[in-house]
């Protein structure tokens, strides 16, 4: 089973700053992290290669610096990574995304399945896997929770919906996103690690993807931010004093007066 | 203290450090009171490639030696050492083999223990053989193609929970010292069962129980070395793996003496922290010395025994006595820092300064480790004369 998973270079959401003049994130100094929903995806596509053989390809598009997270994937046991990497690239918003690491996807041969987590947490829109799935032309499951069984060119998965769950079968090749309920992602192994430290990430830039230049970057991207902004902390919030006797009896006088009691 | 370690060291001990932080801390406390052995950890040991880190790489392993196999039982240590004897005690079950199984034998068990898919384990001691082994009881006797053992081996490390046994029995009593052999032995033998899980004052995730043999034929094949040789092969497995004891010993002094620092940052009294008063400071100065001097010697030493040197018995019996007096030293001083919460199972300490104590006893007590140096001294002298 061949399989590719997107990952993506996200700032540690630990720490997040705005710049309260520009409304943007502050990036300077703040340590970047593989996006924690794409290691849900990364151990996915490890395990059921450990089952049904085959092999894992990472795929991230991003600055150079984006090689660090292939690395990190390697340790855990990824075989091969894709690093798409051009300053063209910058600015993309979901759409030119999607079909930039479609034009990486296409690269790799004999592929049955694709996976992405459910999103990254920078941006949190959910967009790229069914973005690359539409640029692949593939079918797509979201969210999905746990994968019941692969043979016969086809999948069996059961994927999270708001009050429980869908069994969905796809036909392979095919595009999904994972959950965090799927699995617990594996630490590194050391043979992983030592690869990784070995690991030369040769870059492919737009022309070596052959990519259309108003498809890509922020000129390719349709979506432009007119804004970022904190919403604004909202409702009016009171504490009651005094003995917890009189908390009750405020309490019960307050809510019997707005009419929920 | 920079000790100059390679890119791979670095590496393990990384790894190591990660795994103690993760999985191991935030799941201890827990561990102890349950006495429940840890499989989960030693899974992602296993998966992590921690296991074989000692075993040569034709047999599956990472192909480094005692040093390497030290830095990772030492972060492990650091936060607890009951998970770590339960790793290291693999290693213990896995020397006699590597020292003298042959071939066959490395190719059949070392890739399993390498891989973690199969912990190991080693059967010595028994209800009369402690300090003494010449007072071995189990019989191993040769009947056509099978060895027949009889008896009890008690207070084994990860018994029941390992597949893979060395075990030393007698093959031929009246040779006293020269009757013993090695054995290796396999979970689901007919005629060998575990005993009692004790119950115990620290360490409480690792197991600890009896071996029963009873009637127990295991395939010829499976005697390591040759007839005679057993307590040469326990002699040299415990040389051999001694600096490990050292390891778990300065990993658990490091823990203790972070706790300790942190909580008297932290701690006020009289209008200040209580690492502002000289008597604290002093304190934590001669356990962060003692630790740091049990972990040059202990470095020291394993990087000696991977030079493969004759004589390994005196440096190796000093790697391990004198870091496990330093860990029950220092965890005691942690839980006097601490005051009354040092005491409270709710600080780690608490169950630090309880697991230190069984450093001093497994693996041959330090009054044994102390009987080895001393005659190695005589040895010593008496040769410079001739
Ligand atoms: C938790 C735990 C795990 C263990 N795991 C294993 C294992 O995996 N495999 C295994 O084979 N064994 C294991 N052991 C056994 C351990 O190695 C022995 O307990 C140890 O060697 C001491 O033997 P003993 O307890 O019988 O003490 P004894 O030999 O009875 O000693 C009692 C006291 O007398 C002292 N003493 C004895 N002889 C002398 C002497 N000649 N000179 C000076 N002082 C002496 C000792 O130092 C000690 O203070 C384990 C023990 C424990 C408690």
């Amino acid at each position: 089973m061949n399989i590719a998973v997107c990952v993506k270079q996200v700032p540690d959401a630990s720490d997040v700053k705005i710049d309260k003049a520009t409304g943007t994130m502050v990036r300077d100094g703040v340590p970047s992290i593989l996006n924690p929903f794409d290691a849900y995806a990364v151990e996915e596509a490890i395990a059921l290669k450990e089952k049904h053989g085959g092999n894992v390809t990472a795929l991230t598009m991003g600055p150079p610096q984006a090689a660090e997270v292939l690395r990190h994937v390697v340790a855990m046991g990824v075989d091969d990574v894709m690093l798409l990497s051009d300053r063209a690239f910058a600015g993309a918003d979901t759409w030119a995304t999607s079909y930039t690491l479609g034009l990486g996807l296409k690269r790799l041969d004999n592929l049955d399945l694709v996976i992405c987590g459910k999103q990254a947490i920078d941006g949190d829109t959910a967009q790229v896997g069914p973005g690359v799935a539409v640029n692949l032309g593939l079918p797509f499951v979201a969210y999905v929770r746990k994968v019941i069984e692969v043979g016969g060119g086809k999948m069996k998965v059961e994927r999270l919906i708001e009050d429980g769950y869908e069994v969905v079968e796809v036909e392979l090749p095919a595009v999904i996103t994972v959950v965090k309920e799927i699995n617990s992602p594996r630490m590194p192994s050391l043979k992983g690690k030592m690869k990784a430290k070995k690991l030369e990430v040769a870059p492919l830039s737009a022309a070596d993807l052959g990519a259309i230049l108003e498809n890509i970057g922020l000129p390719g991207s349709p979506t432009k931010v007119v804004k970022v902004f904190s919403p604004p902390p909202k409702g009016k919030r009171e504490t009651l004093v005094g003995t917890p006797d009189e908390q009750v009896s405020a309490l019960v006088d307050r809510l019997a007066g707005i009419k929920v009691i | 203290m920079d000790y100059f370690l390679t890119d791979e060291q670095q590496e393990i001990r990384a790894l190591a450090r990660q795994i103690a932080e993760e999985k191991v801390k935030p799941v201890r406390a827990e561990l102890d009171e349950k006495e429940e052995f840890p499989w989960e950890i030693m899974k992602t040991l296993a998966q992590a490639d921690l296991f074989g880190l000692y075993i040569p790489e034709e047999y599956g392993g990472f192909g480094g030696g005692s040093f390497d196999n030290c830095l990772a039982i030492e972060e492990l240590s650091k936060a607890c050492i009951g998970v770590s004897v339960s790793f290291a005690a693999s290693g213990l079950g896995a020397y006699p083999i590597l020292l003298y199984g042959n071939d066959e034998q490395k190719k059949k068990y070392l890739p399993r223990i390498a891989s973690g898919q199969s912990l190991a384990a080693f059967g010595l001691t028994e209800a009369n053989a402690g300090s003494d082994a010449g007072g071995t009881a189990t019989t191993a006797v040769l009947d056509g193609n099978e060895y027949i053992l009889n008896g009890t081996k008690q207070w084994i490390t990860n018994g029941g929970e390992a597949e893979i046994y060395s075990v030393i029995a007698m093959t031929n009593p009246s040779r006293g010292g020269r009757g013993a052999s090695a054995f290796v032995v396999e979970k689901g033998t007919p005629g060998f069962s575990f005993g009692k899980k004790e119950k115990k004052m620290g360490i409480r995730s690792s197991a600890t129980t009896e071996l029963v043999f009873e009637n127990c034929r295991i395939p010829k094949e499976n005697l390591l070395g040759r007839e005679g040789v057993g307590f040469m092969v326990a002699m040299r497995t415990l040389d051999k793996s001694r600096p490990g004891i050292g390891a778990q010993a300065v990993g658990l002094a490091a823990g203790a003496l972070e706790e300790s620092v942190n909580y008297a940052r932290e701690r006020r009294q009289f209008g200040s922290p209580i690492i502002s008063f000289q008597a604290v400071q002093h304190m934590l100065a001669d356990m962060a010395t003692q630790t740091e001097a049990a972990r040059a010697l202990v470095y020291a030493v394993a990087r000696y025994l991977d030079s493969d040197p004759k004589e390994i018995s005196k440096a190796s019996a000093m790697s391990k006595l004198f870091s496990s007096d330093v860990a029950m030293k220092v965890t005691v001083d942690a839980v006097q820092i601490l005051g009354g919460y040092g005491y409270m199972r709710e600080y780690p300490v608490e169950k630090m300064m309880r697991d230190a104590k069984i450093l001093q006893i497994y693996e041959g007590t330090n009054q044994i480790q102390r009987n080895v140096i001393g005659a190695a001294l005589i040895k010593e002298a008496a040769g410079k004369k001739a």
